[in-house]
């Protein structure tokens, strides 16, 4: 018995390195889903400054609401005057939204399943000023990235900072990290606390069971380990009379 | 402890049942009197989590067809209608996307086992030729499932496997077509492709384990040591080393399967996606026939084959190789009962070479699972072509190594029982 778990354990562990190798550049986002409050926040930060153009056309008013203990009161101050508590979050973007920005700002549903919260988080703290887009701004996480910087009154503007780097014999400038040049009305730290929160509000858009499902999930494997207990009792009852 | 049920002579509703229909002598020919080896260890347990795991698919499976619309516009949404709106759908859907992988886990495991034991060698050649059937079967049902989501990487999975059909000398093109029902993967493909995964192959995979377990109670269970237990009977015509099913193994199956279900229900509430291995994150984007994800691979369980398929160069203009190299993968299974002519069936009692050549073929099965999932690039290209050639050499020198490697003496009772 020993020997198999050793033998499944030593064929099995080359895969799991294999899996972890894998990293990509983003930012941690840190973000916590059972953080009711920064969900609350990042709720309401996504309606100011997202909802607009952005839809969350999988998620309802009211299951938000629930999920998130916003009082009615609150939520019909998130909602456009003429939806209904039971209507999905759609943005107000007209059909031809795509002529203005050259594509139709996407869905966010599912963007932290798709792309993962890091994404979310590093893509909202990435713009730079490039005079060469045509709305001023380019992106780190996102180079030629479509979307105009609507946080940069918080953020501020930032600017890029390139170093040189050989590759292969040649030589190229690359950006290597972006410098607060204009502050915004938030500090750096009240920021990243902002985005942190819409990341967090978005990730929990892309399974708004999630919480639920981890919380369920401690009693499903009390109640297994309990049943493993006696199933094994039941087997060595049993198995007393076979030599 | 573990008294006989009654023999079948009884009164009352039982007996009416029974003088119309072999309920009684079912039960016990089948389970309570089916005579199973007593060494059974940690191997023998994927067996029965097959099936477990084959009723969850079915389960959940009939469940989601309730909620699910097989129609390009509308598979997407009603796949998130099932994991927001519908209650408890998202337990379900979870479930079913794990069982998948969860599935070939255990298939894996089981045919190892097989390889570690010699159960595929005679009398059980049949059993374990139904079983290849199955392992088959289960491949396309898990593709066409895949595809039923209708996220980007179903699609374009899609599109690369069904269009290695089209390398196929002449008939090609037309087949290819054929199985889209279209020009390219559309409406048509999803809607057969749903009539495939919730009817047609599952009717099919029910009788295929039918047929293997029938096959395997006609013959016996093998067991680690790789003797008959049939071979010696005692005064009462069973099996000296044999155990009746029911109770032995059915309660020591019920502690595995309670262990089995802490790791599946582990995956389903904490994991779901498993890293992006179960569910792939580019799936979570609707199909877009005009965006390719950055790097199509197909889900865990099928890159050792499409690492293979990869590892093969064009030649002569086309790339049929590949896909000739990936079937005769499959194909090459079907022959093991006669490839494997060692007089001894165990591992136990076989020589360094065998054990070497298992090893060997284990460690390369795993890498080219690993070279599947990664773009070909850098060292895994070549790692492939290497595994792949370690994993056709495998079966094809078995003949040889086989004969020449030494074996221990067998003994004629099996030893000890877990």
């Amino acid at each position: 018995m020993l020997k198999c778990f050793t033998l499944l354990t030593v064929l099995l562990v080359p895969a799991g390195l294999a899996m972890a190798e894998e990293g990509d550049d983003y930012l941690h986002a840190g973000t916590d889903i059972n953080n009711t409050e920064s969900l609350q926040r990042g709720a309401r930060n996504f309606m100011n400054y997202c909802s607009g153009c952005h839809s969350l056309k999988y998620l309802r008013y009211n299951r938000m609401a629930d999920d998130l203990k916003i009082p009615p009161a609150d939520l019909s101050s998130l909602m456009f005057t003429s939806d209904k508590p039971f209507d999905e979050i759609v943005s107000a973007m007209p059909a031809d939204a795509e002529k203005w920005f050259g594509k139709r700002p996407p869905d966010l549903s599912l963007t932290a399943r798709a792309k993962g919260p890091d994404y979310i988080y590093s893509f909202l703290k990435g713009f730079y000023t490039d005079k060469a887009r045509i709305w001023g701004v380019n992106n780190r996480y996102l180079p030629n990235a479509s979307m105009p910087f609507v946080l940069a009154s918080l953020q501020g503007l930032q600017k890029p900072v390139f170093k040189s780097e050989t590759v292969d014999g040649q030589t190229k400038m690359v950006l290597s990290e972006l410098e607060l040049a204009t502050p915004g009305s938030l500090s750096p730290e009240k920021y990243d606390e902002f985005v942190r929160d819409i990341t967090n509000f978005l990730d929990y858009a892309g399974e708004p069971i999630k919480a639920k499902r981890q919380s369920l999930g401690i009693f499903v494997t009390l109640f297994l380990l309990v049943f493993f207990a006696f199933a094994y009792l039941l087997k060595k009852e049993y198995w007393k009379d076979v030599h | 402890m573990a008294a006989a049920p009654d023999t079948g002579n009884a009164g009352g509703f039982l007996g009416w049942i029974d003088a119309r229909f072999p309920l009684s002598k079912l039960w016990r020919e089948q389970v309570s009197e089916y005579y199973a080896p007593k060494n059974f260890n940690f191997w023998y347990y994927f067996g029965v989590l097959s099936m477990v795991v084959l009723a969850n698919q079915l389960i959940t499976g009939i469940f989601l067809t309730m909620s699910y619309k097989p129609s390009a516009a509308e598979a997407f949404s009603s796949v998130e209608f099932i994991m927001r709106d519908l209650d408890w759908g998202w337990l379900i859907r979870y479930m079913h996307s794990t069982g998948a992988s969860a599935f070939f886990i255990v298939i894996y495991l089981h045919m190892f086992r097989a390889l570690l034991y010699g159960s595929s060698r005679k009398p059980r050649e049949l059993l374990w030729i139904f079983g290849c059937l199955i392992f088959l079967l289960l491949m396309a049902e898990a593709f066409m499932g895949y595809v039923l989501p209708w996220g980007n990487m179903s699609f374009w999975g899609a599109q690369v496997i069904v269009s290695l059909f089209g390398s196929l000398p002449v008939i090609g093109g037309g087949l290819v077509e054929w199985i889209r029902g279209d020009y390219v993967i559309a409406d048509a493909t999803l809607n057969r492709f749903f009539a495939l995964h919730v009817a047609a192959l599952p009717i099919a995979l029910i009788f295929l384990v039918i047929a293997h377990l029938m096959a395997l109670h006609e013959v016996g269970s093998n067991n680690p040591d790789g003797i008959e237990i049939k071979k010696l009977k005692g005064a009462d015509g069973h099996p000296l080393d044999g155990i009746p099913f029911h109770p032995y193994y059915t309660v020591k199956d019920l502690a595995g399967i309670a262990m089995f279900l802490l790791l599946f229900c582990g995956v389903i509430f904490f994991a779901p996606t498993f890293g992006g291995l179960f569910l792939e994150a580019p799936n979570f984007e609707p199909a877009n026939p005009l965006q390719t994800p950055p790097h199509i691979a197909p889900v865990w369980y099928f890159t050792p084959f499409y690492a293979m398929l990869r590892a093969v160069p064009s030649f002569a203009g086309t790339q049929v190789w590949g896909v000739l190299v990936m079937g005769g993968a499959i194909v090459v299974l079907f022959f093991l009962p006669w490839l494997d002519r060692s007089p001894v069936k165990s591992i136990r009692y076989r020589g360094p070479v065998y054990k070497i050549a298992l090893a060997i073929f284990s460690v390369s099965f795993i890498i080219l699972g690993i070279c599947g999932l990664k773009p070909p690039a850098g060292i895994y290209p070549l790692l492939a072509k290497i595994c792949t050639g370690l994993y056709f050499a495998f079966f094809l020198l078995m003949p040889w190594y086989t004969k020449i490697d030494s074996v221990k003496p067998v003994p004629q009772r099996v030893t000890g029982h877990a």
